[in-house]
């Protein structure tokens, strides 16, 4: 009982009151540069899910192993980002053979989530918040899920804007980057939300 | 190329957050107080120097295919480096910047210089490159935080300057000089996310209109001249 506390806790906080996007800064470059559209916002939304969960199960059994030769001081970072490259990879080879038509909808954002901080962002948090292995699995859906969420969002925001006037000079990103804040803002009204 | 032309483009005409719009996460994540900022200018000084030096070393053994594979790992190497050293000496700023530290791993700035400039370019020119967009980093962090921790909470330079014991500290006990009462008509919401896309926003929104106006002035002369 106490554990699915936690999980739900867990969740919560990564969906809505601890948002990657909005209240943590993470993943923030496919955030602004996959977002014309919503339909490509969900398949990256889709992809992030799927490769934070897998990174965040593979990366704790890497840890115990680490940390059982003493080396998690030394290797931990290089570790984590070889797992998520090599992940990656193979999630790419594996759609492309037996799902090919999800490979060709995600196209060049497959191989763009290595270099997504959310993902090598929540390993890292899954340390050091000393998760378990249920709990970093836990939390690693469930951010995925709310950067889905954001991504979503923000790009359903963000094809509206084509038709909003604005200075010339906010052209691009700095009107994306206001919008987000606004977002940012409406988010902010989870924070301090408990349910235990 | 020259340094001075190195330094005018890291700064400010391919400054890399500001043009390039690269490294946006910890831009906007970690400039709440000046010594945030400065202690994350740094660390990326060194860091992207010290890349583009060994990648510009290399380039000639490098096999292109798995070029990027190999710059992931140079950099996770030397971003252990700078973790364990700012753990060792400077803890108050290990503890401040957290989780962002081991995320220069995949800041753009350190794998695409090493990519756009490094790869391609000498030694020396690349270690100048490194200290230039570096550099260019920083001032926009410093900016960000001035202009976020005075909105904010009324105060200059928190974390690093007017500490309990000297003007300038690395503990992170500064205070910051108190400009107005941050607490009774400060903005909360600049500290905040909000502040951090806000602020980074409109920077980038002003050097957008700075860069338009100085290619039209360039543009107009150019007329006159052929007139």
């Amino acid at each position: 009982m106490e554990m699915l506390q936690s999980l739900l806790s867990i969740s919560l906080g990564a969906i809505l009151i601890n948002n990657f996007i909005f209240s943590q800064f993470l993943g923030c470059c496919p955030f602004l540069g996959v977002s014309q559209k919503v339909d490509s916002a969900i398949g990256m939304g889709l992809a992030v899910t799927f490769v934070m969960g897998l990174a965040s199960a593979l990366s704790y059994v890497v840890n115990l192993v680490l940390i059982h030769f003493g080396l998690d001081q030394y290797l931990q970072t290089l570790a984590f980002i070889l797992i998520i490259a090599s992940l990656v990879q193979l999630v790419e080879m594996f759609l492309k053979k037996s799902i090919p038509s999800l490979y060709s909808a995600l196209g060049i954002y497959l191989p763009l989530i290595t270099t997504n901080c959310a993902v090598l962002g929540v390993v890292l948090l899954n340390v050091q918040n000393n998760h378990n292995f249920i709990q970093s699995v836990c939390y690693g859906i469930t951010g995925g899920l709310g950067f889905m969420l954001a991504i979503v969002l923000f790009a359903s925001v963000r094809e509206r804007l084509q038709f909003a006037e604005y200075p010339k000079s906010f052209e691009g990103f700095p009107i994306a980057l206001v919008s987000a804040g606004l977002l940012a803002l409406a988010f902010m009204g989870f924070t301090g939300m408990k349910i235990w | 190329m020259n340094i001075k032309q190195q330094f005018k483009e890291g700064l400010v005409t391919n400054n890399p957050v500001l043009v390039q719009l690269l490294g946006m996460c910890s831009t906007m994540a970690i400039t709440t107080s000046l010594f945030n900022g400065v202690g994350m200018g740094l660390s990326v000084i060194i860091i992207l120097t010290c890349c583009n030096v060994v990648v510009s070393l290399c380039r000639k053994f490098i096999p292109s295919e798995i070029r990027l594979a190999i710059f992931v790992v140079l950099i996770a190497g030397f971003v252990t480096i700078v973790d364990l050293l700012l753990k060792a000496f400077v803890p108050a700023l290990s503890d401040a910047l957290g989780v962002f530290i081991p995320l220069i791993v995949v800041n753009c700035i350190v794998i695409g210089r090493a990519e756009a400039f490094a790869a391609k370019n000498s030694v020396g020119a690349s270690f100048v490159d490194g200290i230039a967009q570096g550099l260019g980093y920083t001032l926009v962090l410093m900016a960000m935080c001035i202009i976020r921790e005075f909105l904010g909470s009324g105060t200059f330079g928190g974390g690093l300057l007017n500490g309990a014991t000297s003007f300038l500290t690395l503990d992170g006990s500064g205070t910051g000089f108190q400009i107005f009462n941050g607490e009774a008509y400060g903005c909360l919401f600049m500290i905040l996310p909000l502040g951090g896309f806000l602020t980074l926003g409109c920077l980038i929104a002003l050097m957008q209109y700075v860069l338009r106006r100085s290619a039209e002035k360039k543009e107009l002369k150019e007329k006159e001249g052929a007139e």
